[in-house]
């Protein structure tokens, strides 16, 4: 399998974002994965937001650990870095790139398996330090790229292709990142791009860890009968509770909402976000409540959807540390290194 | 007895965690101000308080650095060991001990000769609390040793003065503890000692030197050399390097305006996520490292492995202990030679520094930044316990102002943007070494860094020739490293044609060894290997020697199995010295080694003029 390049026939009447640039310009190379797999689909949506953000291609930066989800980095936004890392330890080089860099826009894409099980520990860890990254996770409930083993996130009952049924209680990314104290919590299907592309939008300007746990079918391994995370499955068991529109900063004027009718939710950078509650019992900045709530819709076989929960006053990996607005690799040397007469004072010491 | 003026070892036998240290540091600071050359080595449990442990001082006038195998002063002040403690003391030499709980029966030696001070009735006489009582104990026995070697009592109270500027009253209490050793040592027994100290003037030989250990100078060194990150997971014997960095870098990188920090220090959650956020932090242009110790190397492989292959820089810090698994954290070793140069899955290589001391820890500390950015590769600093965490006379560490940090290959925004398409792994300049770029900077430099298989264009590969292609010239930019590594140490003289190679904390033993070997009318050459890979001149010197002995701190030998391995050397040429008792090597090691082999006769007799 080598790597095609799509071909960019630039066709003059696609619509351009502020910058110029058309959707074909946050592509990237052609998916290999199976046709039909809900992967593709949240590619699709990541390009969607970024083109509709106006993200400066380049200052993008795309990582990844292992797996089929973990591959799709390497298929949106080429004009930005990637970095398709280890299995399940993605975050780490996230936290070491963003420490470098704190200017840039950090997408993580993942799997239930990458970020569940050998991964989980990296994950947790990235929320306590409310790494300043969108972090989606492409959950199928199966290891697709080893050929179909259960996931962590595989619900009780869930039954295998080969007829195996799970046995083991599931990881809930959602709940689980509502109790490390993660400041940004969504859920989302990777067939409602309506309901994703917002998501997307509002987790990469989000100050802090974004999460947005994505159900996403392997058409392959896990679209049975029997499965709880096949397209049909998720479509009938899904139930939005909050919908978020995002509203970018320069175009916060124009938008049209009547007092009452949504929350907005401000952001750092100024734009925001407007929380629809569909479900009027639930609250979004309430983290208990919420927690509650997911979790008494999980043990009916049911997930609440949208922007489950944010908190915008959190502080991030660089408030904590107290690094200087210019990025840490883009200090000069004579800043940073104490010279010879600084040197000489501190060996005074070892007399 | 030869002269013991300037030129013996104490060993002081305590109980950790009751204060000893800070009366090891003034006996050792005393000695070095009196212009004396001296060393200091730790043997210390791993456990933070009860345990046995010991620090032996040698004053060496001739400015040797390791142990010598003996101990001429024992000062045993812990109950437990105090057998064996006096069984280590070499015959002429003496015995301190604690005279509150006579112990005739275990005074069973006749030649040497044992001094008692009742320590403990003195400081129950005259402090009060049971802490306060036993941490004044462990003072007081600097006061015996400062009447009995003869060390100025004025300067020993200008250093506690130093060491608590911010505390005056511990000041006094200090020294009340140390002049009741001293004053009751100078009234019963005849001082000074034959094993004494005299002050060399104009400031002897320590002038223009520190006492430093090898973590705070490598820390120091990262700080110099211009690092921003440090992620790292404790673990001993490590972990002072990252508390040095971090000091000194909110000393010295907080920007006096804004109080903000030019740096980032990372607790990780393990050694993992430690190496991972190395990565990175290079990938994305900072200059980053971490420091560990074997248990963590063996962690780091998998993502050691990744930067070998994507080529991104990293530099770690190994500070060896006794392995396998925890073995005996707080003891040392250079037992991670081999996972050092080959860690990771697959085809890997690494680029390896051997720091002989805590000044080249400094040295190489910077040499490792500009190493890993030139060769975009994991640099690893094989340092071990006994350069790290104690304490070694060097030379003043110097900084040249000019430096400018060597960031490799690296294409700006305007090289950028002349090219016509950015290549990640091809090889431009025939060195092996490829170009690259860092986010943010330009779209055209985009690319996908990956541990999957990559052609020379930076795409992904399963086509065998294309892989290939990559691998070959990942081998090409090894043999580079060669030119650029620290070379070897040789000293050699054409009509000798016995070797001794030896790397890392080995040296100072090795450098004492050679001149007591050739009092015994034993010429040898030496070669200190600095770096893997190794260079031409490792090749030609070993071709040079008819036989080599390659002295090393493990059990299996693991340069030499690199030196087989890596170099055309025959393996018969290649005899093994191997210490790996965890305590440093001494030069009484390495003379009886040497002398066994080639001088068969000499086992039976006593190796004479070790001192
Ligand atoms: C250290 C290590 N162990 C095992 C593997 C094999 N492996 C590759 S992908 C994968 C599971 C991926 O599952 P998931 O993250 O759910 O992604 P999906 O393929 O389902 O999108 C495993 C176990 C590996 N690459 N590395
Ligand atoms: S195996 Fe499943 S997860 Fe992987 S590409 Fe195919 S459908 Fe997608």
């Amino acid at each position: 399998m080598t790597f095609l390049p799509k071909p960019k026939v630039r066709h003059p009447s696609l619509p351009k974002n502020a910058l110029g640039l058309t959707r074909r310009d946050y592509e990237g190379g052609l998916s290999t994965l199976c046709a039909g797999c809900g992967h593709d689909s949240i590619t699709a949506a990541i390009i969607e937001a970024s083109w509709g953000l106006d993200v400066e291609p380049q200052n993008m930066v795309k990582l990844s650990g292992i797996g089929c989800s973990s591959k799709t980095t390497a298929y949106f936004v080429s004009g930005g870095h990637g970095f398709n890392s280890v299995h399940g330890r993605m975050p780490s080089i996230a936290m070491g790139a963003n420490a470098a860099n704190r200017n840039l826009m950090y997408i993580g894409v993942s799997g239930d398996g990458d970020t569940l099980s050998i991964g989980l520990g990296q994950f947790c860890h990235a929320i306590r330090r409310n790494l300043n990254m969108a972090y989606i996770i492409e959950n199928n409930g199966v290891y697709g790229l080893t050929k179909g083993q259960f996931s962590a996130s595989a619900d009780v009952g869930t039954k295998a292709k080969k007829g195996e049924v799970n046995q083991q209680p599931p990881i809930d990314p959602v709940l689980l990142a509502l109790t490390l104290g993660a400041t940004f919590v969504a859920r989302s299907f990777s067939g409602d791009k309506q309901q994703l592309v917002p998501l997307i939008q509002a987790a990469l300007r989000h100050k802090g860890f974004a999460l947005i746990d994505v159900l996403s079918p392997c058409v392959t391994f896990n679209d049975h009968e029997g499965s709880t995370k096949s397209y049909q499955y998720t479509r009938e068991h899904y139930d939005a509770a909050v919908h978020a529109d995002f509203v970018p900063f320069q175009r916060e004027i124009s938008a049209q909402y009547a007092e009452g009718d949504a929350l907005p939710v401000v952001l750092h950078d100024g734009s925001r976000i407007l929380l629809r509650k569909i479900d009027s019992n639930y609250d979004p900045t309430d983290r208990a409540r919420a927690t509650a709530a997911i979790g008494e819709k999980l043990k009916k076989g049911e997930f609440l959807t949208g922007l489950l929960y944010v908190d915008t006053t959190g502080k991030e990996f660089h408030d904590v540390n107290e690094t200087p607005a210019i990025p840490l690799n883009q200090i000069p040397h004579n800043r940073l290194s104490p010279g010879s007469a600084a040197l000489a004072k501190v060996l005074a010491r070892y007399r | 007895m030869t002269d013991l003026v300037n030129n013996f070892a104490i060993k002081i036998a305590t109980v950790n965690g009751t204060g000893s240290a800070s009366a090891n540091s003034l006996l050792m600071k005393s000695i070095f101000r009196a212009g004396i050359p001296v060393m200091g080595k730790n043997y210390f449990p791993s456990n933070i308080q009860g345990l046995p442990t010991w620090y032996e001082i040698r004053v060496t006038k001739d400015s040797y650095v390791a142990r010598s195998g003996k101990i001429d002063v024992m000062v045993a002040m812990n109950a437990e060991t105090y057998a064996r403690d006096v069984r280590e003391v070499t015959s002429g030499g003496y015995l301190i001990y604690d005279s509150t709980w006579p112990r005739p029966a275990l005074l069973a030696r006749d030649d040497i000769t044992v001094l008692g001070v009742p320590l403990a009735k003195l400081c129950n006489e005259n402090f009060n609390g049971v802490r306060t009582r036993i941490l004044m104990k462990n003072i007081c026995y600097a006061g015996v040793l400062a009447a009995l070697l003869d060390l100025d009592i004025g300067k020993i109270r200008e250093l506690l003065a130093e060491t608590y500027a911010k505390k005056p009253a511990l000041v006094d209490s200090n020294m009340k503890a140390i002049e009741l050793g001293y004053n009751y040592t100078r009234e019963n027994f005849k001082c000074p000692l034959p094993v004494h100290v005299a002050p060399l003037p104009g400031g002897g030989k320590t002038k223009g030197h520190v006492l430093i250990d090898g973590n705070t100078a490598a820390g120091l060194g990262c700080v110099f050399a211009g690092a921003t990150v440090g992620a790292w997971y404790p673990i001993t014997p490590s972990t002072s390097l990252m508390d040095a960095f971090k000091s000194f870098s909110d000393k010295l990188r907080v920007d006096p305006e804004t109080g903000k920090k030019n740096f980032a220090f990372i607790q990780a959650e393990d050694e993992l996520a430690a190496i991972g956020m190395v990565l990175g932090a290079s990938w994305n242009g900072a200059r980053a490292f971490t420091a560990t110790s074997g248990p963590g190397v063996s962690l780091m492989n998998e993502f050691l492995g990744l930067a070998y292959y994507a080529e991104v820089p990293a530099v770690l810090f190994d500070i060896q202990r006794v392995g396998p698994s925890t073995g005996m954290p707080t003891r040392t070793q250079q037992c991670d030679i081999l996972e050092g140069a080959y860690a990771s899955h697959g085809d890997t290589k690494h680029v390896c520094l051997f720091p002989r001391d805590p000044e080249e820890c400094f040295y190489f500390a910077r040499d490792a930044f500009d190493l890993a950015e030139r060769l975009q590769t994991p640099i690893m600093v094989m340092s071990d316990l006994d350069i790290g965490m104690n304490d070694w006379m060097c030379p003043d560490l110097k900084w040249d102002d000019s430096y400018v940090p060597d960031r490799g290959k690296i294409l700006d925004k305007e090289a950028i943007e002349k090219l016509e398409k950015f290549h990640r792994y091809l090889d431009v300049d025939g060195d092996g070494i490829p170009y690259r770029t860092l986010p943010g900077v330009h779209p055209k430099g985009a690319y996908f860094t990956r541990g999957s298989g990559h052609t020379q264009y930076g795409a992904y590969t399963e086509d065998s020739a294309e892989y290939q292609i990559v691998l070959d010239r990942l081998t090409r930019k090894f043999h580079t490293a060669k030119r650029f590594v620290p070379k070897p140490v040789i000293e050699q003289d054409a009509h000798i044609d016995i070797g001794l190679v030896a790397y890392g904390s080995s040296d100072g033993a090795v450098r004492e060894a050679l001149d007591i070997l050739a009092a015994h009318g034993v010429k040898t050459n030496y070669m200190r290997l600095r770096a893997f890979p190794f260079g031409e001149e490792v090749e030609k010197f070993l071709e040079q020697q008819k036989l080599v002995f390659v002295i090393e701190q493990n059990r299996d030998g693991q340069m030499r199995s690199l030196l087989t391995l890596e170099t055309r050397v025959e393996k018969a040429k290649l005899r093994s010295l191997l210490h790996y008792s965890g305590l440093p090597i001494s030069s009484e090691f390495i003379v009886k080694g040497v002398l066994a082999e080639i001088e068969p006769k000499a086992r039976k007799t006593e190796v004479k003029g070790v001192a």
